[in-house]
């Protein structure tokens, strides 16, 4: 059975893909349907949606098109989901690797490590951090990745602590495979499943990170983000709800969708769960 | 004492499996009496259906399987009809359990006392104080070394022997008519097991109960069983006095899982010179130390104490001993996964304990080994032909040569080459054990260690594997060290024995010598504790 049947299985799993296209199709399509771009002013403000011919989801404070901000925002929102989440992993997974499988002084020595991130505040830090780096895609991307690292080290760590002593391994390490070829074939696959899960939940809260450093004001100026427009509906939510509502149910179908996937990922992967359906 | 009036009558039982299950019925058409004052003995293998009439017994059938037909006869009440709160009733007051495994059995967090008195107190029998009373008796009878002291103790501070004799204390505690024991002496040691199944054969004498003993181990029927029902596929395959089915069995199957038995036939002994060692260990040393904490003081267990001993090419050592004696240690040592204090593993000339790093690496494929757990030894992840061929291949092996090699290997353990494809775990325990054979051999090592390579299976299947081992040593004059706790086992495919008692070697010598003649007085011990040993002297 291929592996997109075996996905295909999970019935969730197919919604949030479908669910995660139809947004990723939306970031593709915003300039072609919105060639303009969604800063600027185009009719009355504060209309409410469908009132006027067009703007079916109403204007902004300032008479932009709500709708355009949705779809190019979507864009932004996405890619610093993604990434951020790719670099968390890249620095997370090695580190916790590398410490739960010799453990020891160098265990010790990476763990101190994580922890001096740990002890800091997550928000504290990134607002700090792209602060400093003055606000811009790139900074917040990298200023997600180093608040959202250590868990996964954490998580990485104690599944290779537990999985090392296992008799596989062991039989690995006897047939003479070097510790490199351990941690990556042996181990590494068997801790994919709660790794997967993991990414898919901080995929979901980097958007929303990005959204928390937005609304404070600390995006990107040259980019419409969803968390953007919903720091700047704040001060208008009883007499605009929809500034808020349609980037708050975007942020929304777009997490679930992560997890629902991430879910159907884990089974696809898992060969025991694929041959038992089958 | 058997006045045969049945105290349990289990009457064309069927119990039917949820959809997609591997059979349709658990059980299927199941009928026997277990009378007072007898031990009725329910035998077979994993999957055989011998647990679920006990758990239909006591209401606690697993979910899903439901009874379709049939009648549990308690006391002239059908059980089958019963509501959870009167099952509730009848468990403990008038029926009995005990189970495997000791330790998951007790609350850890509870002292033994209290949690006898529990017991009491659920039925709600007596004053707080006489159930103490009545705790401290129990652990008496059930002889319990220091009964004051092991009333106030928590389960991890006793013995799994201890553990198993609480159990039996909380089981009896209400006097019931019928006591089930499912495997009680499975997780035990040799000697530990006779004693558990000497009290009660004891007990169930003194007080008269009707027993129903659920077990695996043939060797254990012929310690206590007054009658026996062996079942196989969910099914009764023979059903009769024990001596009867023991000495003529009627049905093939019992017959073959009979002579599946590893007996104590002891192998010839091979004559001639004996050629130079291969494997040489000098005064082995291990010990184990636990970091003491702040208030606790560290702790320091001595695994291997001055070890010495031969191997010599083709030669099959077995180590025998009891859990803590240290040999599963040895084992990993010999193959490097730990590394010894002091002394010296010299293999064919190298010594092989003061390698370290990469130069340790390469030279590891010349000694390999067996794992005891079918079900951990094989990454899940991994196709069984990569599973073998990775060894060959991290050895410079090219792939599609190492791939052709572990075709030709599962051919050779009995699997064919199609397995090479398939996962693990779509692979029965018994299956698993050949791929964790054929990966051993994949490497062509000088020297196998097959760590209680067969103690997780089934008798019959463990007669399969102990019978390839054999095939494979004529054919590649393998040499191996046979670590096990079961010394039928060892008596079975060893030349040569080592007893091992707390890190230390008590005795060793050919396996005659040490079945036929054993000089020390621990090794006897051992001997006599197998289960139906006096049986198979008697059929001799």
């Amino acid at each position: 059975m291929s592996f997109f049947a075996r996905f295909a299985q999970n019935r969730g799993a197919l919604v949030g893909l479908v669910i995660l296209l139809a947004i990723v199709l939306m970031a593709i399509l915003a300039p072609l349907l919105y060639p303009e771009s969604p800063w600027r002013m185009v009719q009355r403000p504060f209309l409410a949606p469908l009132e006027a011919e067009g703007f079916w989801l109403g204007t902004d404070t300032m008479g932009r098109d709500v709708a355009a901000g949705l779809m190019h925002g979507a864009w932004v929102s996405l890619l610093i989901g993604l990434i951020s989440t790719s670099v968390a992993l890249l620095i997370g997974v090695p580190l916790g690797a590398v410490a739960g499988y010799y453990g020891g002084l160098i265990d010790d020595a990476l763990m101190r490590f994580t922890e001096f991130f740990q002890t800091i505040p997550n928000f504290a830090l990134a607002i700090v951090l792209v602060a400093i780096m003055q606000p811009s895609v790139a900074s917040i991307v990298l200023a997600i990745a180093i608040v959202s690292w250590p868990p996964v080290a954490r998580l990485v760590r104690a599944e290779f602590m537990s999985l090392r002593h296992r008799e596989y391994v062991e039989a690995a390490r006897l047939v003479g495979q070097t510790n490199r070829t351990i941690i990556l074939k042996q181990i590494l696959p068997n801790t994919l499943s709660p790794i997967i899960v993991l990414a898919s939940l901080m995929v979901a809260t980097a958007i929303l990170l990005e959204s928390a450093l937005s609304f404070l004001g600390l995006g990107d100026p040259n980019v419409m983000s969803w968390g953007y427009m919903i720091g700047a509906a704040r001060t208008v939510i009883r007499q605009a709800w929809w500034l808020s509502f349609f980037p708050g149910v975007a942020i929304l179908l777009t997490v679930l969708a992560l997890n629902l996937v991430g879910e159907g990922l884990d089974d696809a992967l898992n060969p025991k769960l694929a041959r038992e359906r089958s | 004492m058997n006045d045969n009036t049945p105290v349990l009558s289990i009457r064309g039982l069927t119990l039917a499996l949820p959809q997609g299950a591997d059979r349709d019925y658990a059980v299927e058409d199941v009928s026997y009496d277990v009378a007072r004052g007898e031990i009725m003995c329910v035998v077979g293998e994993s999957g055989s259906g011998k647990s679920m009439a006990a758990n239909a017994v006591m209401g606690l059938l697993p979910k899903g399987v439901r009874p379709t037909a049939g009648e549990v006869l308690f006391d002239g009440q059908d059980l089958l009809t019963l509501s959870e709160k009167q099952h509730r009733q009848l468990r403990g007051l008038r029926i009995g359990m005990i189970f495997q495994e000791p330790m998951t059995a007790l609350n850890p967090l509870m002292r033994v006392g209290a949690q006898i008195a529990e017991v009491f107190e659920a039925h709600g029998k007596y004053s707080g104080s006489e159930r103490q009373e009545k705790a401290l008796a129990l652990l008496e009878e059930v002889g319990i070394p220091q009964p004051e002291r092991a009333i106030r103790a928590y389960p991890f501070q006793l013995s799994g022997g201890q553990r198993q004799r609480v159990m039996i204390a909380m089981a009896l505690a209400l006097e019931p008519e019928l006591l089930i024991a499912d495997e009680p002496t499975t997780a035990l040691d040799v000697t530990t097991q006779a004693q558990i199944l000497e009290l009660i054969r004891d007990l169930q004498k003194r007080r008269g109960m009707a027993v129903m003993f659920i077990t695996h181990d043939f060797g254990v029927v012929a310690e206590v069983a007054t009658r026996v029902c062996v079942m196989r596929f969910g099914q009764i395959v023979e059903l009769g006095m024990a001596d009867e089915v023991l000495d003529n069995p009627r049905h093939d199957y019992t017959r073959a899982l009979l002579e599946a038995i590893p007996s104590n036939r002891v192998p010839e002994a091979r004559g001639g010179e004996r050629p130079a060692p291969l494997l040489e260990v000098r005064n082995l040393n291990k010990v184990f130390r636990s970091r003491g904490g702040l208030f606790k003081p560290a702790r320091e267990v001595r695994a291997l104490d001055d070890v010495s001993f031969t191997l010599a090419p083709g030669e099959t050592v077995g180590i025998v001993g009891e859990s803590g004696s240290g040999k599963s240690t040895l084992g990993r040592c010999v193959v490097r996964l730990e590394r010894p204090d002091s002394g010296t593993l010299a293999l064919a000339g190298t010594d092989f304990s003061a390698l370290r790093g990469d130069v340790l690496r390469r030279e590891r494929h010349r000694v390999q080994m067996i794992f005891q757990d079918p079900y951990a030894s094989l990454n899940p992840r991994h196709r069984v032909g990569y599973a073998i061929a990775q060894g060959p291949m991290a050895n410079g092996v090219p792939k599609d040569k190492a791939m052709r090699q572990a075709e030709e290997l599962l051919e050779l353990v009995g699997l064919g080459a199609v397995a090479v494809d398939r996962f693990p775990h779509e692979f029965s325990g018994g299956q698993r054990q050949r791929i964790g054979i054929a990966r051993a051999l994949a490497l062509n090592p000088e020297l196998i260690v097959a760590d209680e390579a067969v103690s997780a299976l089934d008798v019959s299947i463990q007669a399969q594997v102990l019978e390839l081992l054999e095939e494979l040593k004529q054919k590649l004059s393998l040499s191996l060290l046979f670590i096990t706790h079961d010394l039928r086992v060892a008596a079975q495919i060893c030349d040569t024995i080592i007893v091992m008692q707390q890190g230390r070697i008590v005795e060793q010598g050919t396996a005659q010598e040490v079945f036929l003649n054993p000089r020390e007085a621990y090794t006897r011990q051992l001997l006599d504790a197998i289960p139906g040993r006096a049986h198979e002297a008697a059929m001799a």
